[in-house]
């Protein structure tokens, strides 16, 4: 037992409680005085060197032009509206990143794992190499070394005469909803659903009989079959608006322009090495006694995969691919470098430089950002609580 | 009785074992396995023949004008010419060696340290710690009688090996103390530390940038002579200790619950008890996240080219501009490439290489 | 706990920057040098020769803001800067002063915190093209792609012409000159707008120049001048008479050659521009030899146009709206007296 003689104050600096009350008073305290040095140092900044502040420069028209939108934009939009055309574009090629990515990192990943020695060493070439070399490296080098030998629009290499591409980009016709579009939608997700339907009956049968049915191929003969046939039923509703070289450039189809085709094979390229490494890691982590118990119930090896291991990664791989796809959608942000029109590049770039209220748009600009992010960190959250494996 | 003596085993049949059993094994195995390795090897002649001629066959490497790559494959001059440009920028060329020895010093410093038979070790780690930051700015820098060479004219890969080692010594006890306060059971303290990693990992390197090249002056009072490189350096840091901090957040939980009850039981402070029990052994296990968080920031030095500081990337960049050089790209950009490759595999096999070395007590 | 690295970090930064609020003349005489914002490479504006030494009519116009100061014109220190951050430095104090072929507006002269000393540069915006378009007019772009530097009014007055003249355009992007020619060399974008100074040395940066043209068209008005902060009146006072003193000194028949022997000339307005008789630099807290020291170690106005972007340069540009107002051009500055 300790001595008793301590006075008060002694008692109360001992006191664990009250310790850390003092120091998260003193932590609080710092933090709030350090706050209010840089909001008053801001504020002074301002008025001092009469430099505007607020967000009325929003609705302020942006008299400048942007090579790609998928809203409706021109000179005469305001400020407001560049900043969800540059969210769009992030979003854009963002989502085409992931896909693609996952794809090709699926692919790698199986590679590292395939029993053909070649390949399993080719993708270990292509992951040790691409994923030690700098993003930002990456697409200056699709950018500036590949892309930048396409030929000229007059030039150009040409599919068919209906897809051609050149150092302006990729021109593809683009479809044309008709009349009977509206039906032909409404047989299509008819299709899926009946597809999800299906897909729950033959679970169904297979958790009561035991039999399986081959879902997959019947899903694809479903759709394929509603795709073409549906498509002639009601009466070719889709018309192909062709790219025609007029004047300077292309007119008409639609264009993938060469900025976003940069940054979407560099994101895809660099994300799809880590990608693989996770799809082979979590592979991997299923143990090596499930492979034998699969055998020795007689499962072949495409049953195995798909009713014993894949379910088993999966919960290993999804949440380090969703930190994956989170950093894509960070890294597109490189767009800048080569001007694609993302929300960095158009948003706190060029609206920046126009309206020079730095503080007011980088707020903006990193708030996206970390909304996205914690976003999907709160769906992270949810999702591994659904699959955590229930200890016994 | 006569004695039993086996028949001597036979040899396995010849297209079992050696190079031929091996290429069975590993390459012929199926028929869509023997269609994948002729796919492989077609795709590799017609990739890398070409590629190889270009880059090594028929390419130029010596000279000093573009006159001299006349042979039609790659024209290595164009990196040999700007040699010097490319390691340092545009530091001034009778000073080379002050960056020179201050790598040269952190090389011994590093083989010191990383050879397990060498003495004294605690002291040349306190040494690195203490003695050599400065040593170092002093001779980047200048002072104590040597020229002072403002921070602009630093580039090159000089500039990206110093980003990445300040980034990284400075964000490492920044993660630590942030990883304790996330742990810590103070909920004021617990949430300031969380909201600082959360917001520093939710949004992009750039825009970190961007904030410190236009956003961070506005936020000192008056004129302050933090220059465009020691806002960039603020940035990475913050950026980097909050990634650092989530390395050594997974290092404590690694612990087990029962070391940090062992030393409360003996009635260590807060303080020995993570200096003495906790952080000697996490530290250990964090060893190969600290070196992929290391080559991660290492890669992402090269993001200042966007706010206009000239690391390798950025001098390539401005050599690809001269006019007297137009259209080497592909060459100013594969060594760029090279040279980040060479530094960050490196690394990785380090890291690997200490996880193996480290593996021994304390995870099995 | 981890606070306090940070509270101490920006205690230091906010206590140690309270102090530096001083004028920018005590700042720049105390520092011995003057911080000089310029372009990260312009040829003939500030672009840094093979020997890494600034070269242009902005770098030199930094030199005559030190010589007549410091008394020295290599007392510079240059600070190369984007598009994007070239107002912030200014604004925060990272430089004294930005002659960074920046065009006045009246927004930036009112919202950024920034005065504007004067014209440096009268230059304007116009249209590069391939020979091989077969254009002869701006008014024949329809639909065209255009290379522009990012960040600079270039944008604006682009897109307010091409909707004057009823025409669509894709601009593409690029963050300096360098890239901007490159681009257009690739044949990225059939035009490439810039300054028309800025057009004649990018068609020279062309493997072949003459397949490239610059059309007539003027689209704009682009008075380049360097910029000071708002609030320091001395300072402002200082940059705009050396501006003036360089163009006074063309007008007074007085270059780098010949400053020393005109030192003895018996005309009131030289002596007082030389400093030897009145107080003029005095007047503007600097020595009296503040306008000799700008000609003799820069030159004057016309000098360093020859040297720099004139006909003494690869740009080889016509002095036109930049000649003395004698001579037909802009280019007039208040007497000194």
């Amino acid at each position: 037992m300790k001595p008793t003689n301590r006075n008060g104050l002694t008692r109360l600096f001992y006191n664990p409680t009250a310790r850390s009350l003092f120091f998260q008073a003193l932590v609080l305290g710092g933090l709030l005085w350090f706050v209010l040095t840089i909001v008053g140092n801001v504020t002074t900044n301002l008025n001092a060197r009469g430099i505007s502040s607020g967000f009325g420069f929003l609705s302020q028209p942006a008299g400048f032009g942007i090579s790609q939108s998928l809203i409706e934009y021109n000179e005469t939009f305001t400020f407001g509206r560049t900043f969800f055309v540059g969210l769009l574009n992030t979003l854009l090629v963002s989502a085409m990143g992931v896909v693609a990515a996952t794809i090709l990192g699926v692919f790698v990943g199986i590679s590292r794992i395939s029993p053909n020695w070649l390949l399993r060493k080719i993708s270990m070439v292509y992951i040790e190499i691409l994923r030690n070399i700098p993003l930002l490296l990456q697409i200056f080098f699709w950018y500036y070394v590949v892309l930048q030998t396409l030929p000229r629009p007059r030039d150009s290499l040409s599919f068919g005469e209906t897809i051609f591409i050149n150092i302006r980009g990729v021109f593809m016709p683009k479809p044309m909803a008709e009349t009977g579009f509206a039906l032909y939608v409404g047989l299509l997700v008819a299709a899926v659903v009946g597809v999800i339907f299906l897909g729950q009956w033959a679970k169904r049968r297979m958790r009561d009989t035991g039999q399986q049915f081959p879902v997959f191929w019947t899903s694809v003969a479903i759709l394929l079959g509603t795709l073409v046939l549906g498509f002639f039923i009601t009466g070719r509703p889709i018309a192909l608006d062709y790219p025609e070289l007029r004047g300077l450039n292309f007119r008409g189809g639609m264009s993938l322009i060469p900025e976003l085709i940069a940054l979407w094979f560099a994101l895809t390229i660099y994300t799809s090495t880590y990608i693989g490494e996770i799809v082979r890691s979590g592979i991997q982590s299923v143990s090596h006694g499930q492979t034998e118990a699969c055998r020795a119930l007689g499962l072949n090896e495409k049953q195995r995969m798909n009713l014993v291991v894949l379910p088993q990664a999966m919960r290993v791989m999804i949440p380090p691919m969703t930190s994956q796809y989170l950093n894509l959608t960070k890294n597109s942000s490189l767009a800048t470098a080569i001007g694609y029109p993302d929300l960095v590049s158009v948003f706190a770039g060029t609206t920046l430089n126009q309206t020079g209220q730095a503080i007011e748009i980088i707020t903006m600009t990193m708030l996206v950002y970390l909304t996205i992010s914690l976003l999907v960190s709160a769906f992270m959250n949810w999702f591994n609580k659904r699959v955590a494996l229930v200890e016994r | 009785m006569e004695k039993f003596i086996p028949i001597p085993s036979r040899p396995a049949p010849v297209v079992e074992v050696g190079l031929i059993g091996w290429m069975r094994k590993n390459l012929f195995s199926s028929i869509p396995n023997t269609l994948v390795t002729l796919f492989t090897v077609y795709m590799m002649w017609i990739v890398l023949v070409p590629f190889l001629n270009w880059a090594f066959i028929s390419a130029d490497w010596i000279g000093d004008s573009r006159q001299d790559c006349d042979s039609g494959g790659a024209c290595w001059v164009f990196v040999t010419v700007r040699w010097n440009l490319f390691m340092y920028g545009f530091y001034p060329e009778d000073s080379y060696w002050r960056p020179n020895l201050a790598f040269i010093l952190l090389l011994g410093i590093l083989v010191w340290l990383s050879v397990p038979r060498l003495p004294f070790k605690k002291w040349v780690a306190i040494a690195a710690l203490t003695v050599y930051p400065v040593a170092a700015y002093t001779l980047l820098y200048g002072g104590f009688g040597l020229d002072v060479i403002p921070t602009h004219r630093w580039g090159g890969l000089m500039l990206t090996l110093v980003l990445a080692l300040i980034g990284i010594v400075v964000a490492i006890p920044i993660g630590i103390l942030l990883a304790l306060g996330r742990r810590s059971e103070m909920p004021v303290i617990r949430m300031v530390c969380v909201i600082f990693i959360e917001f520093w990992r939710g949004v992009p390197l750039i825009t970190i940038l961007f904030m410190a090249s236009v956003m961070l002056p506005l936020f000192f009072a008056g004129g302050t002579d933090a220059d465009k490189l020691m806002r960039a350096l603020i940035g990475i840091v913050m950026f980097q200790s909050a990634y650092m901090a989530e390395v050594v957040r997974g290092g404590l939980q690694a612990l087990s619950k029962g070391q940090f009850e062992g030393a409360d039981a003996l009635g260590l402070s807060y303080w020995q008890k993570m200096n003495l029990v906790v952080l000697p052994q996490a530290l250990k296990i964090m060893i190969p996240g600290i070196v992929n968080t290391l080559i991660s920031l290492f890669k992402d030095t090269s993001l200042i080219v966007i706010i206009g500081l000239l690391d390798v990337l950025g001098m390539v960049r401005q050599a690809l501009a001269d006019p007297a050089w137009l259209g080497y790209p592909a060459e100013g950009y594969l060594f760029a490439a090279f040279m980040f490759w060479i530094f960050c595999f490196s690394m990785s096999r380090y890291s690997i290489y200490l996880e193996d070395r480290l593996n021994t007590g304390h995870r099995k | 706990m981890k606070k306090i690295a940070t509270l101490v970090g920006a205690a230091v930064a906010v206590t140690a920057a309270a102090g530096v609020n001083a004028s920018t003349l005590d700042t720049v005489k105390n520092r011995g040098a003057v911080q000089c914002g310029v372009s990260d490479g312009l040829p003939g504006f500030s672009a840094t020769d093979s020997a890494g030494r600034w070269q242009g009519i902005d770098a030199d116009f930094c030199r005559a803001v030190a010589a007549a100061v410091l008394g020295d014109a290599e007392k510079v220190n240059f600070v190369s800067l984007t598009a994007t951050e070239r107002f912030t430095a200014l604004q925060s104090g990272e430089i004294d002063v930005l002659p960074r072929n920046t065009t006045w507006t009246l927004t930036r002269d009112a919202s950024l915190g920034l005065n504007f000393t004067g014209v440096n540069y009268y230059d304007g915006q116009g249209f590069l093209v391939s020979k091989e378009l077969g254009v002869s007019s701006a008014l024949e772009l329809d639909g065209a792609s255009v290379c522009i530097s990012s960040g600079t009014t270039t944008e604006l007055n682009l897109a307010d012409y091409f909707r004057m003249n009823g025409m669509s355009y894709e601009p593409v992007l690029y963050d300096t000159s360098d890239q901007t020619a490159a681009g257009f060399e690739a044949g990225r974008c059939d035009i490439l707008t810039s300054d028309q100074s800025q057009l004649y040395a990018l068609r020279l940066q062309l493997s072949d120049p003459d397949s490239a043209v610059v059309l007539p068209e003027v689209i704009s008005k682009e008075p380049l001048g360097p910029v000071v902060r708002q609030g320091d009146d001395v300072w402002f006072n200082i940059v705009k008479w050396t501006l003036f003193a360089k163009v006074n000194a063309e007008e007074l028949g007085i270059t780098s050659a010949n400053v020393d022997e005109m030192t003895s000339s018996n005309d009131p307005s030289v002596q007082r521009f030389l400093g030897t008789s009145g107080n003029m630099g005095e007047l503007l807290r600097l020595d009296n030899q503040w306008a000799y020291n700008i000609v003799k170690q820069v030159g004057n106005y016309g000098e360093v146009f020859e040297r720099t972007v004139g006909t003494g340069s690869p740009l080889n540009i016509e002095r036109g709206l930049n000649a003395l107002w004698t001579d037909g051009g802009l280019q007039y500055a208040p007497p000194i007296r």
